[in-house]
Parts: C-alpha cells; sequence; structure tokens
C-alpha cells in the first residue's frame, strides 16, 4: 500500500529581481520615519563621536537629530537666509554652516549663538568643511571662490580663484591637514594644497558637479554631477576609473557604507542605488517618494538618513538581531514545545524502540483528493486563493483535476457565490500565459455547464461581461503583438546574415548545398 | 544461410511471475508460482527465490498444493505434462504424460488420487473441457496418464472460473452470462443458472470469477459491472436465491474466502483490495492503492497472510489484512516500452519503463527488479480512458550520474516536462534536480548526453529544433545546487529532425534534418558539415567507435543502410537494408543492425570498415525490434570461435514486439552457465552443519596447498597450527565434532610430508565412488578402500526412482565437482 501522492504545486520562476545577499541586507530596515522639515533639505552630515547626532540643513535652520529621536534635539536658528552645509568637525564639537547671504557661521553644538562669524565671500556659501587638524575652515561659494579661513581669529587665510562657476561641492582630507577637494559647476573637481597658492590637480567630470566624496584610503575620490558618477584614481593623478550611468536624473549625494565596501548614491530621481565598490555594480535600490537631495548614513549603517526636496526628511532605521528574531520567538515558542514534547528524547540504552509509521501529512485539498471528494477539493483550494491570492495552489488542483479526467464534475453543481468565485478566479488568471491553456479550458466548461442560467442572476452575468471584456481586449493585445513580430521579422530578414559556413574538404559529393544555418539562429520565443 | 550453432537466442528472465494464481505453502514460508517454463518458490518474508523447478518445455499453466502431502506441488504445462515436484529441496518426483495442452489444474481435498485439468475440447477452437484425471499410482518418473472423464464441457480456459466446494459436493464453474454447478453425488447433475444479459454504461453483467465459501453453501461470483452476487440455495434447480453487493467501479478480478469464511477478498482494476465481511456485506475494508490491478487473490491455509497478484509482473504479500509485508516484483511488461534500453553503468542494471509513470532499474543478472524511480510524481489513478502522464524518453550519462527524462501526455495540447536527477551517492538513488515545463513546443523524439566530460544533454523535438541543455554552475555568492539551462537551440531550414547522435569522444554531434544529417561542433555549436543521401529521411544514425570513429552510419526510410566517411565527407558505401535499429557496441567496433524483411527480424553485426558482417542471424524473431542494449560484461569472455567473438565483451539484449527481453547465448556462457546451477543445487542440498563447514575450509586450505605445491615442489607442507582445520579443531566444541576416526586421520595427515599427487590423478573414478558412499557414512568411508564398480548402481537405486540418462549424467558431474574434498582428505590419509 503506497503512501498517497500528495499534489504538486508548481513552482513557477520568480519574475524580478533575484534575492542575494545584498538585497537581505539593505532589506533588514524598519519602516522610514518621516519628519518634515521647512523648506528642502540640503545637507545631512553625521557627527563622527557617538552618539552619532546629525546636523539637518533646511531652509534657514540646521537642525540637529538624535540617533532615534523624532523632533530636533537642536536648533540652530540665527541664520539672515537659508542655510547651507551645516558639518560637525571630527570632534563633534563645533558645527560650520554656510548661508544664502555669504557669511560663514561657526557654532559650538552645545551652543545657541554663532561663535565666529567669516565674512568674505560675496555670494551664497554652499561649501563649507573642517580641515582635518580642526583649526581651519575651508568654503566654497557662487562666487566662484574657494577659501581658508582660521577658527582661532575668524581671518581669511587664503582665497582660491581658479573655478569658472559656482563652486557647490567640496571635502576635506582626513589624513592630510593641507588638502581639500572642490566640485564646481564648470566641471571640474581640484585639488587643492593650502601650502601652495593654486590648484595641484585638475579633474574633468564632464558635468556640473554636484558631490565629491573622499574613500577612506584617500585613494579614489568620487564625483557626481549630472547623471553621472564617476571615480577618480588620485594615485595615478587623477585617473578615471569608472563613470557609473545608473540614475536617469542628477545624481546629488554620495556615501559610503560598509566600511567602504559600499558605494550609496542619491538622485533627483528619487532613487538611491547601492553599489559594490569592487565590481561597481548596482546590487540594491531603494525607493523614495520625490526627488532627494541629500544623503547621509549612520556609522554602521544603523540608519540611512535621505533629505528630499519637499522638505520631508526620511530615516531608516536598521532593524535590531534582536527585534527580529524575538518577534518571531515569542509568537512561536509555546507552539514549539508543544511540537517537541517528547520528541527530543534520546533513548537510553536499555530502552526497547517501538517504531510507530510516520504519518503523512496531506494538505486539506490533498485530503480529499485522496478521497475522491473533487468539489470539495477544488472549495479548498478557492479559499486558499481567496485567503492569499496565490493561484499556484487552486491551479495546481485544477490541473490534478482534468487529468483524473473530473473536473467537470468539480465545477458542476455550483451556487451563484461559489460560481462567481470560480468566474472571478478565471478573469483574475486567464491572461497569465502560465495559466492560459488549462483556464481556457475551465471557462469553456464553466460556459457549457451554466449556458441555461445565463440571465438568472445579475452577479454571474455581471461576471460573465467582464469575462468577455477581458477576451476582447486580450485578442487586441496579441494583435498588436503579431504586428510587432511581423515587423521585427522584417529587420533580422533584412540584418546581414552570418559568415558563410567554409568547409576545407569538397563536400559535392553528397549531393546537397551547403546550407546557411546562421540564419537561423535567432530564435524568437513568442507567447 | 550460416548457421551458427555456438549462438543461441534465449529469453533472458522477465517471465511473468502473474500468469497464475500463486500457491501458499502451508507454514506460510513459501510462495511457488509459475514463471514461463518454470516455476520460482519464493520466500514470503524475504521476497528472495529460493528455489527455481526447471523441467517443463513449455508455458507452466497451473499449479496446486498435493492435498494428500503438503511439502508438494503438481504443476500443469502446455507441453501437455502434469509434474509433482517437492518444492523445499527442488526435486522432480514424477511425471504423468497427458498428451494435449493443458490450461489449468484444480485439484481436491476428497479426491485425493485424482487431479482435474482443463483440456482443449473436441478439437474445436476456444472449447475447453473440464477433465478429471486419475493419477496412476506408480513408482515410475515418467508415467503415462491418459484416462480423462470428462465432468463439465464448455468451460472458460481461465482457472479463476471454476471453484470446487472444499466438501467435495460440487464444482462451480462459470463462463460468460453462465453459473454451472456440477455435482458429485447427484449422478453427475450439472445444474445451469443464467444471468439475463445486462450492458450498463459499457460494462456487461458477465461472470468474471467465481468462489466457493469453505463451510457454507455459498457460491460467490464476480462481475464484469464491478457486482458481486453470492449464490445460495443452488442444489435446487428452481429455488436458488442471489444477493448482490456493489463496490468495484470497474470489472472484479479476482474473488477468494478466508479459510474460516469469515470474509471474502476482491480485488479488481482499482487495485483496491476488498475484505467483505460475510454475512454482512455492509462492512468492510479496504487497503488501497496497491500499485495496480489486482489479477489473483490467494490466501494462506492459516488466513495469516494474503497475496495479489498484479497486472504489472508483482505479487503483494499482506500480512494480517492490512500491512504490505512483502513484494515480488518481476520485469514490468507496460504497455510497450517508449524509452530506449539502457544500461546504468553504475548498477549496471537495465534501465526501461516500468509501473506507468516510474522507470524501472532490472538487473539482468539475478533477474529481478533493483528499483522503481518514480519519475511523474503524481497519484496514479486507475481507470481507463484516462490520459496519463507516460515516460517517454530517457538517457543516462556515461558515468550514471545524470538521469534525463522527458514524459508527456496529450489530452488535447502536449504537457511535458523534462527532468534531470542527479545520482546522489549517500541515498543511491536518483534525486530531481532540474524540472523543465514545456522545453519543446513538439514531442521530444530523442535525447542524448554528450560522452566527454562536460555534461551537456540535446534533446531532438518534432518542432524543428534541437535544443542544448548545460549544467550550469550555480553562483558562488548562493548556495543553490547547480541546474540546468538551455544553451543552444539549432535548426536546419525548418526541416524535423529525427534523431541525433554524438561521436565517442563527444567532438561531434549528427543530428538528422529528414534526408539530411547535419555535422555540429558541441565546442561552438557551429554547422560543420551536412551529408545527405536522398531520397528517404534519415531514421537511425551511428558513430563507428575506436579504430571506425571516423564513420558516420545512417539509415534512411527508403531502406538504404549508408555509411559516410567524415574525413572525406564523403559516401563511403551504401546497401539496400530496411534497418529498424542501428547500435553501436561500446566497448568495440562493432555495430549491430537490426533489419525487418518480410515480417521477421534479422540482426547483422559488422564493422564499418569492413565489407563483410562479423555475425548474420535471419529469421530472429517475428516483428520489428526497435529497442536493444549492448549490456557490458562483467568479465569479458575468451571466445575465439569467430562468430562469437562479437559478444566477448558485451551482451545483447533486445525486447521483440510482445516486450519480450532476449539476449544471446554462447556455447562456452551457456556450459558454464550449467556447471554453476548445478554447483549452486548440489550445495543446497547440503546441510550447513559445523562438520560441513570444517570440511569445507579444510578442502580449501588443501587446495591452496596443493597450488603451492605444484608450483614448487619438494617444498615442506605448511606446518600443523598454520592449518586453518587444526585450529577449528581445537576451539569447537567437543561434541558437535565428527568422529576421532576421521579426525585422527586427519590430524595426522597435515602432519605428514605431502606426497606426489600423481598417484591419485591416475585413478579419480575410484575415489568419486568411495566419496559417494562416506557422505552417507564417514565411518564406514574409513574401511571403503577397493574400488567397487557396481556402488554407484547401488546408490542410485537406494535414492528412490530410477533416474533417467541425462539425470545420472547429471548427477555424475555434480559428484566430480563438489567432492573433491575428500581427495583432499584421501591424499593425506597414511
Amino acid at each position: 500500500m503506497a503512501s498517497f501522492k500528495p499534489t504538486r504545486i508548481q513552482v513557477y520562476p520568480k519574475l524580478g529581481e533575484k534575492v542575494t545577499q545584498d538585497t537581505l541586507y539593505w532589506k533588514n530596515y524598519k519602516a522610514p520615519v518621516q519628519i518634515k522639515e521647512f523648506g528642502a533639505i540640503t545637507s545631512i552630515d553625521f557627527s563622527p563621536l557617538a552618539p552619532h547626532t546629525y546636523a539637518v540643513t533646511a531652509s534657514t535652520r540646521v537642525h540637529i537629530y538624535g540617533p532615534f529621536s523624532q523632533e530636533p534635539v537642536k536648533a540652530f536658528t540665527r541664520f539672515k537666509d537659508t542655510a547651507y552645509s551645516g558639518r560637525f568637525r571630527s570632534d563633534g564639537q563645533l558645527l560650520v554652516a554656510g548661508c544664502e547671504d555669504s557669511v560663514v557661521r561657526l557654532f559650538d553644538v552645545s551652543g545657541r549663538v554663532a561663535i565666529r562669524m567669516f565674512k568674505g565671500h560675496t555670494k551664497a556659501v554652499h561649501v563649507t568643511d573642517f580641515t582635518s587638524e580642526g583649526y581651519q575652515i575651508m568654503t566654497g561659494s557662487d562666487d566662484y571662490t574657494c577659501r581658508l579661513w582660521d577658527i582661532p581669529n575668524s581671518a581669511e587665510l587664503t582665497s582660491y580663484r581658479e573655478h569658472t562657476d559656482y563652486v557647490r561641492c567640496g571635502t576635506t582630507s582626513k589624513l592630510n591637514r593641507d588638502l581639500f577637494f572642490t566640485g564646481s559647476y564648470d566641471h571640474t573637481v581640484k585639488l587643492f594644497d593650502a601650502r601652495v597658492d593654486k590648484s595641484v590637480m585638475t579633474m574633468d567630470h564632464g558635468q556640473p558637479v554636484e558631490s565629491l566624496l573622499l574613500f577612506p584610503s584617500e585613494g579614489l575620490l568620487v564625483s557626481a554631477g549630472g547623471r553621472y558618477v564617476k571615480v577618480w584614481d588620485l594615485l595615478k593623478g587623477g585617473q578615471p576609473l569608472v563613470s557609473l550611468k545608473n540614475h536617469h536624473k542628477t545624481v546629488t549625494g554620495l556615501c559610503l557604507c560598509s566600511n567602504g565596501q559600499r558605494l550609496l548614491s542619491a538622485s533627483l530621481d528619487r532613487h538611491v542605488k547601492v553599489y559594490n565598490t569592487t565590481n561597481y555594480k548596482v546590487v540594491h535600490n531603494f525607493d523614495y517618494a520625490t526627488s532627494i537631495l541629500s544623503l547621509g548614513l549612520a556609522p554602521d549603517d544603523e540608519s540611512i538618513v535621505v533629505g528630499m526636496t519637499n522638505g520631508v526628511l526620511s530615516i531608516k532605521h536598521k532593524k535590531s538581531p534582536e527585534d527580529s528574531k524575538g518577534a518571531v520567538q515569542q509568537k512561536r515558542q509555546p507552539a514549539y514545545r508543544v511540537f517537541v514534547k517528547g520528541k527530543n528524547y534520546v533513548p537510553k540504552q536499555d530502552d526497547y524502540l517501538v517504531s510507530k509509521p510516520v504519518r503523512q501529512h496531506l494538505a486539506k485539498y490533498d485530503k480529499q483528493l485522496k478521497k475522491f471528494n473533487v468539489s470539495k477539493a477544488l472549495d479548498i483550494a478557492m479559499e486558499q486563493w481567496l485567503r492569499f491570492r496565490k493561484s499556484e495552489i487552486p491551479m495546481a488542483v485544477i490541473k490534478e483535476l482534468e487529468r483524473r479526467g473530473t473536473l467537470k464534475n468539480a465545477l458542476a453543481g455550483r451556487d451563484e457565490r461559489e460560481l462567481c468565485q470560480l468566474l472571478s478566479f478565471v478573469i483574475w488568471n486567464l491572461v497569465d500565459p502560465r495559466f492560459t491553456a488549462i483556464l481556457t479550458t475551465v471557462a469553456e466548461m464553466l460556459l457549457e455547464i451554466y449556458q441555461s442560467t445565463v440571465g438568472m442572476s445579475s452577479l454571474v452575468d455581471r461576471q460573465l461581461l467582464r469575462l468577455h471584456e477581458l477576451l476582447d481586449k486580450e485578442s487586441e493585445c496579441q494583435q498588436e503583438l503579431m504586428e510587432v513580430l511581423g515587423m521585427l521579422d522584417v529587420l533580422f530578414a533584412s540584418a546581414p546574415p552570418r559568415k558563410e559556413v567554409t568547409l576545407p574538404g569538397d563536400s559535392r559529393a553528397n549531393g546537397l548545398a551547403l546550407g546557411d544555418a546562421g540564419t537561423h539562429r535567432p530564435q524568437l520565443q513568442t507567447s | 544461410m550460416v548457421v551458427h550453432a555456438d549462438t543461441r537466442v534465449v529469453q533472458r528472465g522477465g517471465s511473468k511471475i502473474n500468469f497464475r494464481r500463486p500457491v501458499i505453502t502451508q507454514d506460510s514460508r513459501f510462495l511457488i508460482c509459475a514463471s514461463g517454463e518454470s516455476i520460482k518458490v519464493f520466500s514470503t518474508s524475504t521476497e528472495e527465490c529460493i528455489q527455481q523447478l526447471q523441467g517443463h518445455t513449455d508455458l507452466v499453466t497451473g499449479l496446486e498444493l498435493n492435498p494428500s502431502n503438503h511439502l508438494q506441488v503438481y504443476s500443469c504445462s502446455e507441453d501437455g505434462t502434469v509434474r509433482l515436484w517437492d518444492f523445499t529441496d527442488g526435486i522432480l518426483i514424477r511425471t504423468y504424460n497427458v498428451g494435449s495442452r493443458i490450461l489449468s489444474i484444480h485439484v481436491s481435498a476428497k479426491y485425493t488420487g485424482e487431479v482435474f485439468l482443463v483440456v482443449p475440447w473436441k478439437d474445436e477452437q476456444g472449447e475447453f473441457g473440464l477433465v478429471s484425471l486419475n493419477l496412476p499410482p506408480s513408482v515410475g518418473q515418467l508415467v503415462e496418464a491418459k484416462e480423462l472423464s470428462c465432468l463439465i464441457t464448455d468451460v472458460s480456459a481461465e482457472p479463476k472460473c471454476i471453484a470446487f466446494s472444499p466438501s467435495g459436493e460440487y464444482i462451480a464453474s462459470v463462463k460468460d452470462n453462465l453459473l454451472f454447478v456440477y455435482f458429485f453425488r447427484k449422478k453427475k447433475k450439472v445444474y445451469r443458472f443464467a444471468l439475463g444479459t445486462a450492458d450498463k454504461k459499457g460494462a456487461s453483467n458477465a461472470f468474471n470469477c467465481v468462489a466457493c465459501h469453505p463451510t457454507d453453501d455459498c457460491i460467490a461470483t464476480g462481475h464484469g459491472d464491478g457486482k458481486i452476487r453470492f449464490w445460495r440455495n443452488f442444489n435446487r434447480k428452481k429455488e436458488y436465491t442471489y444477493s448482490t453487493v456493489h463496490w468495484h467501479h470497474s470489472g472484479v478480478n479476482a474473488l477468494c474466502f478466508t479459510p474460516g469464511g469469515t470474509n471474502l477478498l476482491s480485488g479488481g482494476l482499482e487495485s483496491v483490495l476488498v475484505q467483505w465481511r460475510y454475512a454482512q456485506e455492509g462492512e468492510k475494508d479496504f487497503l488501497p492503492r496497491l500499485g495496480s490491478p489486482i489479477t489473483e487473490i490467494t490466501v494462506s491455509p492459516d488466513g495469516s497472510l494474503f497475496c495479489t497478484s498484479h497486472a504489472d509482473n508483482k505479487i503483494t504479500v499482506v500480512q494480517n489484512g492490512n500491512k504490505m509485508s512483502a513484494v515480488i516484483q518481476g520485469l514490468v511488461h507496460g504497455e510497450g516500452v517508449k524509452t530506449e534500453l539502457m544500461v546504468d553503468p553504475r548498477s549496471k542494471a537495465l534501465v526501461l519503463n516500468g509501473k506507468p509513470g516510474h522507470l524501472q532499474f532490472y538487473c539482468l543478472q539475478r533477474d529481478k527488479q533493483l528499483y522503481n524511480l518514480d519519475i511523474v510524481q503524481q497519484e496514479f489513478i486507475e481507470q481507463s480512458n484516462l490520459d496519463q502522464f507516460e515516460v517517454a524518453a530517457a538517457a543516462l550519462d556515461s558515468r550514471g550520474a545524470w538521469l534525463a527524462t522527458v514524459e508527456q501526455r496529450s489530452p488535447k495540447e502536449l504537457e511535458m516536462n523534462l527532468k534531470l536527477w542527479a545520482f546522489d551517492e549517500q541515498t543511491q538513488s536518483f534525486v530531481l534536480n532540474t524540472t523543465i515545463a514545456a522545453p519543446h513546443d513538439g514531442s521530444i523524439s530523442e535525447m542524448r548526453f554528450s560522452p566527454s566530460g562536460q555534461t551537456t544533454l540535446v534533446t531532438v523535438s518534432r518542432d524543428g529544433h534541437f535544443k542544448v541543455w548545460q549544467l550550469t554552475p550555480p553562483d558562488p555568492a548562493e548556495d543553490e545546487e547547480p541546474s540546468w539551462s538551455c544553451d543552444f537551440v539549432g535548426a536546419y531550414h525548418s526541416l524535423v529532425p529525427k534523431c541525433c547522435c554524438f561521436s565517442a569522444d563527444g567532438s561531434l554531434l549528427a543530428v538528422s534534418f529528414q534526408e539530411v544529417v547535419t555535422v555540429w561542433s558541441p565546442a561552438s555549436w557551429d554547422l560543420l558539415t551536412t551529408l545527405s543521401q536522398p531520397p528517404g529521411a534519415v531514421q537511425n544514425l551511428c558513430f563507428g567507435r575506436l579504430s571506425c570513429s571516423k564513420f558516420l552510419l545512417g539509415s534512411t526510410e527508403q531502406n538504404l543502410l549508408c555509411c559516410w566517411n567524415l574525413l572525406t565527407c564523403s559516401l563511403e558505401w551504401s546497401t539496400s537494408l530496411d534497418v529498424s535499429l542501428l547500435l553501436a557496441d561500446p566497448l568495440s567496433e562493432n555495430v549491430a543492425a537490426f533489419c525487418c524483411a518480410a515480417q521477421t527480424t534479422d540482426l547483422f553485426v559488422f564493422r564499418p570498415s569492413e565489407p563483410r558482417p562479423n555475425f548474420s542471424q535471419r529469421a530472429l524473431c517475428p516483428g520489428r525490434v526497435t529497442r536493444a542494449v549492448f549490456a557490458p560484461r562483467a568479465a569479458s569472455l575468451d571466445s575465439c570461435e569467430e562468430s562469437s567473438q562479437w559478444l566477448n565483451r558485451c551482451q545483447l539484449y533486445f525486447l521483440t514486439r510482445n516486450t519480450d527481453l532476449l539476449t544471446f547465448l554462447t556455447k562456452t556462457e551457456e556450459e558454464r552457465l550449467m556447471a554453476s546451477s548445478r554447483q549452486l543445487t548440489i550445495d543446497d542440498s547440503v546441510a550447513m552443519t559445523p562438520f560441513y563447514l570444517l570440511l569445507g575450509k579444510h578442502r580449501k586450505q588443501q587446495q591452496e596447498e596443493r597450488d603451492i605445491l605444484s608450483s614448487q615442489s619438494g617444498e615442506r607442507t605448511l606446518l600443523p597450527q598454520g592449518s586453518v582445520a587444526i585450529k577449528e579443531l581445537l576451539h569447537t566444541p567437543a561434541h558437535v565434532l565428527p568422529a576421532a576416526t576421521l579426525l585422527c586421520s586427519m590430524f595426522v595427515g597435515s602432519l605428514l610430508l605431502n606426497v606426489s599427487h600423481s598417484r591419485e590423478e591416475s585413478r579419480p573414478a575410484e575415489e568419486e565412488v568411495e566419496s559417494e558412499k562416506e557422505e552417507e557414512d564417514s565411518e564406514e568411508e574409513m574401511e571403503a578402500g577397493p574400488p567397487r564398480p557396481e556402488s554407484e548402481e547401488a546408490d542410485l537405486r537406494a535414492d528412490g526412482p530410477v533416474l533417467t540418462k541425462a539425470q545420472q549424467r547429471e548427477l555424475r558431474g555434480a559428484k566430480r565437482l563438489d567432492y573433491s574434498w575428500i581427495k583432499g582428505i584421501m591424499a593425506t590419509k597414511p
């Protein structure tokens, strides 16, 4: 007596992206927290010190948020105009910000009023940053200049006038106190050395540069501008290494994460893309509601902070391991104990083992199929569909019934509600090419069985009309596809054929001219 | 035509074991069933074949236990003899020559001196009569028994249509719509009960089978429409009654009462064993999913075992009415073998279609099914006119690591799955790796693995394409198993391909597209060349092997066998032959061509490079042969005769139209087989006593010693402490040791120098005689000195019945073979 073989649920290949380690990693974030700021968020900077607060620059304010706060823990509001580029010093004590009114302000993080004001730029200052030893400030402005300032006496040290357009981004070296990079709308990225009075390296990005990022080793520089993200090898004198074009609008933000193994880029096209920094392939993608202006990542990827044009700050926190596991365990624990009861008993040496036949667990529909209750099996399968909207199980049961030759029996004898359910299932799945073949049979059978009752129920009639519309639409669609196919055929036919097959020997003896199999090679899969 | 006396076509195994109802012995330990021309005794617990009773020269058609001696069994055969066997020792006791074909045999406990046979009656076609045969009391081996007295004329040939009442009062027989009851007492009167014909839904209510209740006067009959009727009061013609029960949806094939009469077992197409409670038929138990339709049911005399024969050549033993305890499975004869015959390189088993949706692995050496591989993995619903999934093609790669199968069903449009199975070392079976739904739009006509190292599969389909599938290694980042995917799709001028073939090293692939053979390079999938010999589409393709690997053979529809030279791309030779199958021997250059001529098949075995065939046999078997396989031998034969040399390394098996598995047997092989079978029977008949073990080991030891001596003469024998026999002696408890007189001589003998053997070799005949005596009585053996020429005859007479000449010869041969150990003892005796 062989055991009952359960119905095989066909596994269809999953469409869409494949699940990789990266997708699992980046999916492991909680639902985003959204905070509304007063204007477009132009800059996000994380404090290098724990607890890693971050400064968000939007409109005329710089807000500082705690790692899990929903409200700003601190606000710097003494700006006359729109503030830009709020940046922490490496010790997390000082914060510098530029402003539309060309004044650069330096704040003590615990204070409220600017402790220094650096005046000298003639136009809005979009870039500010501390140099690595922390006593100087680098700024870049729309007056095409970038300057170095001394903090203690708030005096201008140097001014570089090499850019020919707005300077909109920049970064300082963390290893050398004299080096800093600026990117400008004149399409160039320049490396300045404070010890000399001109740039030491110039790289042409080809687009207005929006963002710059230095790798921790400072051997590679990443620049973003236009739709391109470019990586430059600084040790080879600024040679371009890669050019990535994965966004379809201007890239506005760059960020490194996971110890420099992944690179994130944010763009106005509402996406944040994650690149592998070894092969520069996109490994993951985040979607946001509106265009993104700034991007920040907490150390250890604890949270992803994204600022958008509509002033919404979106914060995604990583799920803590206890969080993700704890919830599941709490739910399962009692059930697990019940299941395992007595089963983890290890027999002792003298114990006499009485083997018990393993009971076969069957799905509900299989239990009915085993008893040849075809209608009930179909009912249960349809229930599954209603609950989970997964068509695989009802399709497998329908196929099994069809194989047994009892599909008609199972479909017959339904009342109005059940018939409507069946019809809506057919309508839902009929145009899916995986199911079309079998569902046309089902639809034909349903029509054949219930044709005498047409007109007796408005519900059923409505479903039938929907089915009719669907079929009309589908046939139109197919016709269009055939037309496209015809066009493609013309293209293929006019394409030059592959090289002739040449043979070393004389093959006339076999009495047939050589065939050119090459033209038959492109196989068009029509469906 | 050359007659090759040294090779013979024989049927190799695979005979039906479900042809007739098996017999369970009194102690329920053995199951006896008819299997082709022989009778097999199986153990009901271990499923092993214990004894094979050979002697009939035609199909065995019936078996019954001797009612007066439950260790003996009667068998009848189409060769017109009834034979009485002792099935425990495998001895033929008596042969009764009846003279006419016998179709079944019945016995009754009341009439011990009689057997009842069904024989053709009045020389009419399809007319059979039940006759009783008085077995003449005789001591002879061969008995002429021709006194037949007819009981009932016009009976069915099926044994299940006749049932004897246990009390011996009446015989029930059914045919078509009639039930006959024959009473022994009432002046041999036959009552006839007719059932009105009624065809309901295509099923007629004709009688299928009959069974008699062991104690009550009740006859149960099974009908074609699934009903079972219980007949009572049938000893009065007018007042008979019957009641009807109905569960089976199609015909009842088998009925059997349990010995106590409490239950009735029935079975049919549904492959469900139904147990009806007698007299309360509403209650019934089921044993479902027995695998395939039930054809016969037997119950052991104590009622603890049920035995069901199934249509797929299987016997199931059911214990206590609810537990399947053993399955004896022969070669499954399906509806027709759709897959090609293959030999599994690992298990050396023949792989072919088995049960519906399964592949069977059948061991050729042991005539036993090793296992079934479930390909379709769906519940099989036994119902006629249902379109089931069938395994349409299968292929094994050269190492046996991958198996590819195609299953398909075509209700309206073709449903097809290509499955690839990987061999799992741990479970020692194939595990599903990849399923490809709808690999082609049309059915697959041929499928081959590349013989080279890389795993490549080519499928050729009627949709005009051939596809190449390759094992793709998984992404190293993900821990998935490797899976198969399509690598290349090939086509040629939108012609329909028929067959494909890889060259032996896998460097070329030939695909035939109607009249054209295309040759492709598997490295780049470029078309290298085309070969053609119109008219007629190419049917078979086959590359030469080894030294003939430059040749490509093909056969066309227009009865042409062509051989192309691949170096010159031209036709080397062609000949007019209607080839149904071309097959290359994997281990030699030989190619076998099965040709169809005048309704029979001829076989030619040739080398592509030589004009003359090595071997040819006309009229091999009727009908076309389309399935054959070369099975490599475990050890190659060293036959030097030219006509059988081609069988040295491989054995050729082929399937006939009636799915009989035939093979060629060479003379040397046949002799070896006979010798081994004799050896086997003698070995079995000697009980495994400690004495036997002791002496058997001693003999081996002696032989080894002798071998050493013969190579290095004059060397001393081994010291006594090295002798296994002595060790055995010292460690065996005294009460199980043989007589001290014998042991003493052995002991002394082992101490002595070995004398030269030239003396013994000169008089082997004497020792044989002595050894014969010794087996009976070892004490006597010590005195037995001089040869006794008449002792052989005396022994035979003492054995019982006079043996035939052939048997005497056999016995003598056996003696020569087996009792040489005595020689050793004699030699070392002082």
